[in-house]
């Protein structure tokens, strides 16, 4: 039984440790986007699914670490990044983020 | 008896209330209230004659600020009496003399309180025993006599004059106060008496020398002596009353005090001899030679002024080498010149002011006072005219008067000095009594041109503003009464010797138990000096007849070789100079001033890290870095590398986001979830933030500066990041104790919180978490006023500020 156990806590880590690496590479691709990006909605758009990989790497961290304290940090990059495109691409199409009352 | 500190007191209380009564009396001349003031004095300080001859001293402490010292401490001698007794008397005269002088259009009340102002810091200057405590009134004397410089305030010339004086006596006075605090050092004391009391042991100590030559630079500033005399001449745009009273009476003779104060604490030292002596000598030849060739009558007073007190300073200096061997009956001998200086000190405060005062009258009456417009008024203003012969002839060293008695002990004492076997005195003795011999001839003549041109000759009326006529009684007072003086003094100088200037020997030779002081006669058969004072009469009237023949000579000197344009031209070049040298770093630049600030830092900071040898790493101890961290590090870095070489705005935001966003993985990689939140929004409103500033600014441009300067901010953000990390590094590796964290692992039995962050924010440092929010507010009001207050259009340049 113990074997067992020790056996998935084994398959559990190596896992997050692939994924671990795997957003890290995607990181790294995400980050070469961002600067060579020909157009600012590429680099946009790379920093938007920049905030996922965080996501994902809090989440795995949160596994990794054996705690529940990061959810909250997971949420919360889900929010902001959503709100931070928004706001490049509103930006972008029509150069002004916060409207006048008109 | 009232006491001295009184004395000192009075003038400044009467000084305030001198406006209330003008208001009140506004029918009376508020000279007269004033004159009741030296008048007392004058009383009160001559009643204390008898007590001093008989060598008593009076020594009275107000304590002003006893932890360090410093108290008000007047101690009152022979040689503080004299001068009280000629500040007091002198004042009285001027006082009664101005209140005829000035006419009541003039502002009387500034006039008495700066004059008031004056007179009580002079005898503050004189009465005080404490050295912090004299120095406080040797800068009011200055402010003082600026003020009355400038009296006249809307010429130009006065306050030219004012600025000149202020610049060099202040300048010598702040000199005055690092020799006192140097006397400090050496003694341990701030009172004079007590310094002159342990001097002896301390004449080898290192600051003695330097205490005694910044003394001498007060003294001679303040004194006018060489090449410190040119601020004299200026201040006699003062009123007349002014100059008679501060530059020939009072002010110009607290550089003299000074030296004689401190005679017993430097003399006998043979700086101090040649150095006193010698500036005094010179000054008395060059106060005498540029006297001559002076038109204005207050002028060649003025310089006639700077030689006398360069005489009587030169006495001062000889009369010190009688300390160099302590007491013996040989030496009691070279005090004669002290006594002498101290004799021509009250001689000339007599004779000098009663001739302010009589050409104060002559332009008062005829309206110049040049010499070249003058003659003739003889016949006119027979009274101004004796006074005013008395007192030349008296300046140049005739009988019946003073200043024969004087000159001939000065001839006396200059011989005698040739004689004295130290000091080199064998090689350079004999310049002494030559120079003041030359000197002396040249006093004739300008004597001279003050009598006969100014009475004498023609009587040229269409150049006179006013026709010529006898001044009122009142004015004729003052020099009448000083005139008296002179003619007294030569008469009885004994008088004087024996209650005054005996007393004040005492103070000046504390050792010289006897023999101290001269029998002062008339006639001491034919001597050498007799001699000397005939040649002296004839060589100056044949120098005086034939003046306009070898008048020539003072063309010979450059007009521009003068100590008066140094002080022009270093004054000018000091403005001219440090200008570029202040736009040099002050560019206006922000860029520039960023350099100076990190160039500080790293200079500095990594300057004494590596000097004492604080860089000492050990990361043996360090956690091992973990894959991610690399990784997360990696992606920071490629970031904030990339944002250098950003195209355009937009990246550069983004790739500060990156950072930004990484900076959180590393916190929630380090187990800081709060903190890993706070940066997620805060980073998220930055970036929102920048995008809605960016909207305003212009299109994002290569930056084009020239390479040198890209080169130098890379080699200084250089060094700034490596100071700043070895500076982390070396901090991480010097833990002297163990960290206070322990403690706050009990947060949830302390403060009933499990989390320990929360609890250390609002609980256990909750104070620090109250500011910042405060900050916060403050930036959110500064925010708003700043978009919504507009300048109105009357205050364009609001900004410009």
């Amino acid at each position: 039984m113990t074997d067992f156990l020790v056996l998935t806590e084994k398959i559990l880590e190596i896992t997050v440790l692939i994924c671990l690496a795997g957003i890290s590479i995607a990181l790294i691709l995400l980050l070469y986007r961002i600067i060579a990006g020909p157009t600012q909605a590429d680099r946009a758009i790379a920093l938007d699914a920049m905030g996922i990989d965080l996501m994902g790497i809090a989440g795995l961290m949160s596994i990794l670490l054996i705690t529940d304290k990061l959810n909250d940090v997971v949420l919360l990059i889900g929010i902001l990044a959503f709100l931070g495109t928004l706001a490049i691409a509103k930006y972008l199409e029509k150069g002004v983020i916060i409207d006048r009352d008109n | 008896m009232l006491s001295v500190n009184l004395v000192i007191i009075i003038p400044f209380l009467i000084a305030i209330i001198i406006p209330f009564i003008n208001k009140k009396l506004t029918r009376v001349h508020i000279g007269w209230i004033v004159l009741l003031v030296p008048a007392g004095l004058f009383i009160a300080l001559a009643s204390y004659i008898p007590s001093i001859a008989s060598g008593q001293t009076f020594a009275h402490t107000i304590q002003w600020i006893p932890t360090f010292g410093v108290n008000f401490t007047t101690y009152l001698d022979g040689l503080s009496l004299i001068f009280g007794l000629l500040i007091t008397g002198v004042g009285a005269l001027v006082v009664h003399y101005s209140i005829y002088y000035l006419s009541s259009k003039e502002s009387l009340n500034n006039f008495y309180i700066y004059l008031l102002l004056f007179m009580g810091a002079m005898l503050g200057v004189i009465f005080s025993d404490n050295i912090m405590v004299l120095y406080v009134f040797w800068e009011l004397t200055s402010i003082s006599s600026f003020l009355l410089i400038a009296f006249w305030y809307h010429r130009k010339r006065s306050r030219e004059g004012a600025q000149k004086s202020l610049l060099i006596t202040v300048t010598g006075g702040f000199a005055m106060l690092i020799s006192f605090i140097m006397l400090y050092v050496i003694t341990g004391t701030l009172s004079v008496r007590e310094i002159i009391g342990v001097i002896p042991d301390h004449t080898d100590h290192v600051l003695f020398i330097p205490a005694m030559l910044l003394l001498l630079l007060a003294a001679f500033t303040k004194s006018a002596q060489f090449p410190f005399h040119i601020w004299l001449p200026d201040a006699m745009e003062a009123p007349t009353p002014v100059s008679a009273y501060l530059h020939s009476a009072t002010m110009v003779k607290a550089g003299i005090y000074l030296v004689a104060r401190f005679t017993p604490v430097f003399g006998g030292d043979a700086i101090w001899f040649w150095l006193v002596t010698g500036v005094g000598i010179l000054t008395m030849f060059w106060g005498a030679f540029n006297a001559v060739k002076q038109m204005d009558l207050k002028a060649l007073l003025a310089y006639s002024t700077i030689s006398q007190l360069g005489m009587i300073m030169s006495m001062f200096g000889m009369g010190s080498a009688a300390l160099h061997n302590g007491y013996s009956t040989d030496s009691v001998i070279y005090t004669q010149a002290t006594f002498a200086a101290l004799f021509h000190l009250v001689n000339h405060s007599t004779f000098k002011g009663a001739l302010f005062m009589v050409v104060g009258i002559v332009d008062h009456e005829v309206g110049t006072r040049d010499i070249r417009k003058l003659g003739g008024l003889v016949t006119l203003m027979p009274a101004t005219f004796t006074m005013a012969a008395i007192g030349s002839f008296s300046m140049a060293g005739i009988p019946p008067f003073n200043g024969f008695l004087s000159k001939e002990m000065f001839f006396t004492v200059a011989l005698n000095i040739m004689e004295l076997n130290i000091f080199n005195l064998e090689t350079w003795g004999s310049l002494i009594p030559i120079l003041g011999w030359v000197a002396s001839v040249l006093t004739f003549v300008y004597c001279l041109i003050i009598v006969f041109k100014t009475f004498l000759g023609p009587y040229q009326e269409e150049k006179l503003e006013r026709p010529a006529h006898e001044a009122p009684v009142g004015m004729l007072t003052g020099p009448g009464v000083l005139s008296l003086f002179v003619v007294g003094i030569f008469f009885f100088p004994n008088i004087l010797g024996d209650y005054l200037l005996r007393p004040a020997m005492n103070g000046i030779f504390p050792e010289f138990v006897e023999g101290l002081g001269v029998e002062i006669h008339a006639w001491h058969g034919f001597e050498l000096e007799l001699f000397m004072t005939i040649a002296i009469v004839v060589l100056g009237t044949l120098l005086f007849v034939t003046l306009r023949y070898w008048k020539g000579i003072y063309n010979l000197f450059p007009e521009t070789w003068t100590f008066n344009t140094l002080y022009n031209f270093a004054l000018h070049q000091l403005e001219e100079k440090s200008y570029p040298v202040t736009r040099f770093y002050m560019t206006g630049f922000l860029h520039d001033y960023l350099v100076y600030i990190y160039l500080f830092f790293v200079v500095v900071i990594g300057g004494t890290l590596s000097y004492t040898g604080a860089f000492s790493f050990d990361i043996s101890d360090n956690v091992p870095i973990s894959r991610y961290e690399w990784i997360i590090v990696m992606v920071m870095m490629v970031a904030a590398v990339s944002i250098l070489f950003a195209k355009s705005r937009l990246t550069a935001i983004i790739l500060n986001g990156v950072l930004g966003y990484s900076i959180a993985v590393l916190f929630v990689l380090f187990r800081a979830p709060d903190l890993a939140l706070t940066q997620l929004v805060i980073e998220t409103v930055t970036t929102v933030l920048f995008l809605v500033c960016y909207y305003f600014l212009p299109e994002w441009k290569k930056e084009d500066a020239p390479r040198r300067s890209k080169t130098s901010n890379a080699i200084i953000s250089i060094g700034v990041g490596t100071v700043f990390t070895t500076v982390a590094l070396a901090v991480q590796n010097g833990k002297l104790f163990e960290t206070i964290s322990g403690y706050f692992e009990n947060a949830y039995e302390l403060a009933g919180g499990e989390n320990i962050v929360n609890a250390i924010l609002g609980d256990f440092r909750a104070f620090d978490t109250m500011l910042e929010v405060v900050v916060l507010v403050i930036a959110g009001i500064g925010v708003y006023t700043l978009i919504k207050l507009k300048p109105g259009k009357e205050d364009k340049n609001v900004e410009d500020q």
